[in-house]
């Protein structure tokens, strides 16, 4: 009650200064929102801690005190360096390759007959399943984990962009066509922009999908970087460190997600800006 | 050349001196629908030419096949004397769905042609910058399409057929999508723009009041197969205040000439 109540206020004193400042108050609204929203989660969290649901479950509080213990001995910081290396390779390698199989299989029908059926079947498959035998194949070093990471990310990205790419706005590439644009600039300046809304769909699951591939690879083939930071910590019964981490793992996903989000709506859909 | 203006018609006119369009023989067929038999048509230069007639009697399909936008089964378009069979500089196109990006400004959108020939952002602006003021549209520069009503969408369309400076201006019903109050503002400002502009325009519509309003000669086109039944040039004064041609007694009795010449193929 009290938070609908605020939020009324807020847009109300927000959105009458100016007419220029609409979309600075569009902005600012949904902010407030979310930090009520977080503070709203924490507060379940620490009476479910307090209660206790489970001796195995922490407070909110208990948590944030060993985030920052970890934090400062340095064990989250060296998780991550292992971690990230896979994970930010796999993603990268999946977004482009993604993005560049997708529009090529969007545009192209044979490769659509080839390719597409691959990814269809790996996207329905549990891929987790591949994961032993990545393992067997690479072994257990950064190859093994990086494959991990695409197997999961790859597929919703090339389905993504090539449904995206396939769907095109038929009366923009005539128009495209009709004011003498080559191919090329039928590709980079009209199909892309056209299909960035379903191929960032496509890449902010995708990433999703490669961090729930790293943590996996993490779990299962070498316990290194923030898997085992958390399976060290389960060991040990020290539960608020390992929900610390899987937290701070959330947290980074979710991060990047926003990010991501925030990329596509500056360089590619402007218009989409404040709406 | 007099086969187009000898057809029979209240009106019959003699063929064109100076035509920069020229149609011979085109044909075209879908499957086992026929839209086009042997269309021979010519458009005189600097004058607005109306294909005029009931859905299914091929008026966009021939519009698109002077474009270069679709291919004839036969015949040829000729653009200045010489033959073509795709988009070329010397023709702009605005479309019925207006065809806008998006994500792009009216500006972007306006440029875009002259962005696709590479001409320099600084250059092409300050040209688009002139159609824009020049269709009415002064200060909407930065606005997206998604901000502009039906009727400013179409006037950023025929900014951008504008600013790449085509001798010839197709276009495939660029007020169907259009309200009506706008769609009169716009005519009047088409007009205008006409008189401004030393270009020829190629219209195409289904209604009659408009092809009369704005058209130095209408083709009327008959369905199934498309041929073209009659050529008609409305000698109405244009010259004066627009609102009035409504009421001249000349353009009424074409409008209604038009329509008992046209009800035989309304069922």
């Amino acid at each position: 009650m009290a938070v609908s109540i605020r939020t009324d206020g807020e847009a109300a004193g927000l959105a009458s200064p100016s007419t220029r400042s609409a979309t600075g108050a569009s902005w600012d609204q949904p902010i407030l929102l979310r930090l009520v929203s977080i503070a709203l989660f924490a507060g379940i969290w620490e009476v479910a801690g307090r209660i206790p649901v489970s001796f195995a479950f922490p407070t909110f509080s208990d948590t944030i005190v060993a985030f920052f213990g970890l934090l400062a001995d340095g064990s989250l910081a060296t998780a991550y360096l292992s971690t990230l290396q896979p994970l930010v390779l796999g993603v990268v390698l999946s977004a482009f390759l993604g993005v560049g199989l997708g529009t090529i299989c969007g545009l192209w029908r044979t490769g659509e007959w080839l390719v597409i059926p691959v990814f269809i079947v790996l996207q329905a498959a549990p891929v987790a399943a591949f994961i032993p035998m990545v393992t067997f194949v690479y072994g257990i070093g950064m190859t093994a984990k990086t494959l991990a990471v695409m197997i999961l990310a790859l597929p919703v990205i090339v389905l993504n962009t090539y449904k995206a790419v396939h769907n095109v706005n038929e009366s923009l590439l005539v128009m495209c066509r009709s004011f003498l644009g080559t191919n090329w600039q039928t590709v980079a300046k009209i199909i892309l922009p056209d299909a960035s809304p379903v191929i960032f769909a496509g890449l902010r699951l995708g990433v999703a999908a490669g961090f729930v591939g790293v943590v996996l690879a993490e779990l299962l083939i070498t316990p290194t970087g923030i898997g085992d930071l958390i399976t060290f910590h389960r060991s040990r019964a020290d539960y608020a460190e390992m929900y610390a981490t899987i937290a701070s793992i959330i947290a980074l996903s979710t991060l990047t997600l926003v990010f991501l989000q925030w990329v596509e709506v500056r360089v590619f859909r402007p218009e989409s800006r404040g709406v | 050349m007099g086969a187009t203006a000898l057809r029979n018609g209240p009106s019959p006119v003699p063929a064109p001196i100076d035509s920069i369009v020229e149609v011979r023989g085109i044909s075209k067929t879908y499957g086992n629908v026929e839209a086009l038999r042997s269309i021979d048509l010519d458009f005189p230069r600097g004058k607005l030419t109306s294909l005029l007639g009931p859905s299914g009697c091929g008026k966009t399909t021939l519009l698109k096949i002077i474009a270069g936008l679709i291919r004839a089964d036969g015949g040829t378009v000729a653009i200045n004397g010489k033959h073509v069979t795709a988009p070329g500089a010397e023709r702009a196109f605005v479309f019925q769905d207006f065809a806008l990006m998006p994500w792009a400004t009216v500006m972007r959108n306006v440029a875009f042609g002259l962005e696709l020939r590479g001409t320099n952002k600084a250059e092409r602006e300050e040209i688009a910058r002139r159609y824009i003021a020049e269709v009415g549209l002064a200060g909407f520069e930065d606005k997206y399409p998604h901000q502009l009503s039906g009727g400013m969408r179409q006037r950023v369309g025929l900014a951008r057929a504008l600013s790449v400076d085509a001798d010839v201006l197709l276009l495939d019903e660029p007020f169907s999508a259009v309200d009506e109050q706008n769609r009169r503002k716009f005519q009047e400002d088409l007009i205008r723009l006409r008189t401004n502009q030393n270009k020829t325009f190629i219209f195409v519509t289904h209604s009659i009041e408009e092809a009369v309003y704005i058209s130095d000669r209408i083709v009327l086109l008959s369905p199934r197969p498309g041929r073209v039944s009659q050529i008609i040039e409305p000698e109405i004064d244009r010259s004066g205040d627009p609102e009035r041609i409504h009421r001249d007694r000349h353009y009424l009795d074409t409008v209604e000439e038009i329509w008992q010449g046209l009800k035989q193929y309304v069922e």
